[in-house]
């Protein structure tokens, strides 16, 4: 499945200015950065593509990002939102309109310069469903969007583009993610002679406005990114070029990166050689961990018996021994006792959930006339290591008397069978697991958890739909008064408090990342665990062996 | 001889249409929607059939293998769903590399196995040969990405001798080439080895024996030509295994082939390169066994086409 954005420490869109917040100093750059070198980054799989619009996995989403630019971006190395081709921004008091000045003498890479015809052509197109974006629904709120997706429209009404360098977006209801929005991957912005001339592989010929430049694919094999010398943020990036080598088996990247072949292995560490490589203090020293806006769970058909029943979800949840499947993979993860991963905005830190606590776990099934457990099905992706997570689940709920046979299977059968009202009765969530695409609250909610997703086909596995939750949530996001942003995390924080009240899900851990590097990558070590850039900041980091 | 290969064309022809036919259906059962993967987490449903409306997946199944077919037959495989490129561009721009691969391989494994088969041969019921026999064995038996990691470690980790995966000179080529190889090996050295025992018993041989010909020349001259046709004969039938191999060892080392673009698509229900890749090899098989029957009767007189 496709990773999405994920984030440590949050900052909300709230955060900032109601009103007109001015274009901050340019980020200050690294005095110790060392201008030039190139670095090679290893993937197992293929980029699939690079068009901002489309590119919805992991490997191409930080690459985009180092070729094209949106209206808003993050503070590098952190999930604080800040302008980016926007010099500033201002909100309306009733949170429906906004309104972005560009940047003067921004240039694409073909040299022409953009202007806000150019925001409003990359919009319009993202949402035209004949550009099968899987980022359109994150438009939704833009006036007109509905008749752009039904293909009634070619143009977004809400979108205005004032001069050339301003744009205005009006929106049908309070929108307090909007900035995020215009931080994504999906609302970058591209040129549209560019886009005409290559039609639907316009993917593998990008032309954006970003740090980098594509100089070569040779497709399966290489892509190399070349520095953008008219790159409008003046002192980035500090290399000359990075190499991606397409098609290499992490174990293998790893092996090269110990001989000092490449510099940073795109997959990780292999969970295999993980132990290996933590034990020893000079790989130890390279290794950078931070958070993620993970969070792995197991999901309840609270629609299918005996999971309707309240009490045998809240068994469930005290049956599961949480901490021994942390120990399992290596602790490369925090448990998890809350859908919201511990570093986002509006996480309950007083809160507790269920305790391990097999007794009142058999309690609670007896109560709810399943003294003698039952036989159900735990479905999961087949690709370590979620078949030993699921087998220490399947333990943990024999001790309380359910037999859950396994279901081990590709990832779209599992993810076909999750959105099938009687496909799944339980899933471990591994591999498929949620991640933010921004740092934001509700971002855990709608797909996953909220009526919208309880459809054929969709993300909300547990099937359950509280229409009050759901009238709650949409209260919570139409908060766009920065005064009030502090009330807003609480009420979600409600909202998700309810929903461990009701169980239709168990949350079992938060992943951690650990980036491993070579010796000569420098830079920050929050660049190497960004938010939004994995597995590190392209356009900021260097090397220390150049002069 | 025209009648045979008319009728073998045909046959081909037909066994292709059966292996279209067969992947698609199986791909069309997958309980699995291709369409909810391109339109992501975030799409509404009526942006899931748009898209699945504009793809002609609503179609009923005899439509759209009607359409897929129609399309194949201007040379149109579509475009993958995942990498919106065309099947065709992606399949071609790695095939290089894979029959690089192959031909690597096939001259590992004649190389290994045809001189492991001659050795046992000539030294039968000794040790060596048991050896070699063994050895042999485990080259069939070994699976190929644990044989593949095994080199990669001991040339390439170890002793430094190759790089580690990646394409590019005829030093990459070696270790895939050979990892492909071993198994072939196997199967040959078996083959060479029993073939050349049936030429070493022949009266021929014994006549040559009795002329007084030196060792080395009856082996090379009068036993070796007639034990090695059958076994080379078998080469066309290679592909079809290699087709197999290339998925793993293509993984394993990081060589840009198709089996490499296979696997990545079968993991994301890329259903145009899958069906792609399938009738591709599919086609290489049939033209390798094609090829195999024809040239049998040129270096083996005693077999005839009918």
């Amino acid at each position: 499945m496709r990773r999405f954005l994920a984030s440590t420490v949050a900052a909300s869109a709230l955060a900032l200015m109601l009103g007109m917040a001015s274009a901050m100093a340019d980020d200050a750059i690294d005095p110790n950065a060392k201008q030039g070198g190139a670095i090679t980054i290893t993937y197992k799989d293929d980029v699939a593509t690079l068009d901002p619009a489309i590119g919805y996995d992991w490997q191409n989403w930080s690459m985009i990002k180092s070729l094209f630019d949106g209206l808003m971006d993050y503070e590098p190395g952190t999930t604080k939102l800040k302008p980016d081709l926007a010099e500033s921004y201002e909100i309306s008091p009733d949170g429906k309109t906004f309104t972005f000045k560009l940047r003067h003498g921004v240039k694409f890479h073909n040299g022409r310069e953009m202007t806000a015809n150019d925001v409003k052509y990359s919009l319009d197109r993202v949402t035209n469903p004949k550009t099968q974006s899987p980022g359109a629904g994150f438009f939704g709120s833009i006036k007109g969007y509905d008749e752009v997706a039904a293909g009634k429209a070619n143009s977004l009404s809400g979108v205005t583009a004032v001069d050339p360098y301003t744009i205005k977006f009006e929106l049908t209801r309070p929108d307090a993610t909007f900035l995020h929005v215009m931080a994504i991957n999906f609302s970058h912005v591209v040129p549209k002679e560019e886009v005409e001339k290559y039609g639907a592989d316009f993917g593998k010929h990008p032309v954006g406005t970003g740090a980098f430049k594509l100089a070569e694919w040779t497709l399966g094999q290489r892509i190399v990114f070349e520095r953008n010398p008219d790159y409008w943020h003046k002192g980035l990036p500090h290399l000359d070029k990075i190499t991606f080598e397409i098609g290499q088996e992490p174990i293998v990247a790893l092996l090269r990166l110990q001989k000092g072949e490449i510099d940073v292995p795109g997959d990780g560490i292999p969970p295999a050689k993980f132990q290996e490589v933590m034990n020893d203090p000079e790989q130890k020293a390279r290794v950078v961990v931070g958070g993620q806006l993970h969070t792995g769970y197991i999901t309840m058909n609270t629609t299918m018996p005996p999971f309707d029943n309240v009490k045998v979800r809240q068994a469930v949840n005290m049956a599961i021994n949480k901490d021994r499947i942390v120990q399992m993979i290596n602790n490369r993860a925090v448990p998890a006792n809350q859908p919201l991963p511990p570093s986002m905005p509006g996480y309950d830190k007083a809160f507790k959930g269920y305790p391990y606590d097999v007794a009142k776990a058999k309690a609670l099934l007896a109560e709810a006339g399943h003294p003698d457990g039952f036989e159900t099905q735990l479905f999961a992706m087949n690709t370590d290591p979620n078949p030993r997570i699921a087998q220490a689940i399947q333990q943990d709920l024999a001790a309380i008397g359910i037999k859950a046979s396994i279901q081990s299977l590709a990832q779209a059968n599992v993810i076909a069978a999750g959105g099938d009202k009687s496909g799944a009765p339980m899933i471990w969530s591994g591999g498929m697991a949620w991640i933010a695409d921004f740092p934001d609250p509700s971002n855990f909610y709608g797909p996953i958890l909220g009526c919208a997703g309880a459809v054929p086909g969709g993300w909300n596995w547990a099937w359950y739909c509280n229409k009050d939750l759901d009238a709650k949530a949409a209260e919570a996001d139409s908060v766009v008064d920065p005064a009030k942003s502090a009330d807003r995390e609480k009420m979600w924080s409600a909202i998700y408090d309810k929903i461990m009240e009701d169980a239709p899900w168990a949350p079992v851990f938060n992943e951690q990342r650990f980036t491993l590097k070579s010796a000569r990558m420098g830079g920050a070590d929050n660049l190497y665990v960004d938010p939004v850039h994995i597995p590190i900041n392209y356009d900021n980091v260097y090397v220390k062996d150049v002069q | 001889m025209i009648a045979y290969l008319g009728r073998r064309l045909i046959q081909s022809l037909l066994i292709l249409l059966g292996v279209s036919l067969i992947t698609f259906a199986l791909l069309y059962l997958l309980p699995a929607d291709p369409v909810r993967q391109i339109a992501g987490r975030s799409a509404t449903p009526d942006t899931v059939e748009n898209i699945r409306r504009q793809l002609g997946l609503d179609q009923p199944f005899i439509v759209q293998y009607w359409h897929y077919l129609t399309r194949l037959l201007s040379g149109d495989l579509g475009r993958s769903y995942i990498q919106r490129s065309e099947v065709t561009e992606l399949i071609v721009s790695r095939l290089p590399a894979s029959l690089l691969l192959m031909v690597g391989a096939i001259l590992c494994e004649l190389a290994i196995g045809l001189t492991m088969g001659l050795i046992a041969a000539v030294k039968r019921g000794t040790s060596t040969d048991q050896t070699l026999m063994v050895a042999s064995f485990v080259g069939v038996s070994a699976p190929q990405f644990v044989v593949g990691l095994l080199l990669l470690y001991v040339f390439a980790v170890r002793l430094g001798w190759f790089p580690i995966g990646g394409y590019g000179s005829w030093r990459h080529l070696v270790l895939p080439s050979l990892t492909m190889g071993i198994l072939g090996a196997g199967w040959y050295a078996r083959m060479m080895r029993s073939s050349m025992i049936d030429v070493l018993r022949q009266d021929y041989m014994r006549t040559a024996r009795a002329k007084g010909l030196a060792r080395g020349a009856i082996l090379f001259r009068h036993a070796l030509p007639n034990a090695i046709l059958p076994v080379v004969a078998m080469i066309g039938i290679d592909i079809g295994v290699f087709m197999g191999g290339i998925v793993v060892v293509e993984s394993v080392f990081g060589w840009p082939g198709i089996g490499q673009l296979a696997w990545q698509a079968i993991q994301r229900v890329d259903i145009p390169i899958i069906m792609g890749v399938t009738l591709v090899s599919a086609f290489a098989i049939v033209l390798g066994n094609l090829l195999a029957d024809i040239i049998a009767p040129f270096i083996d007189p005693r077999i005839k086409l009918r």
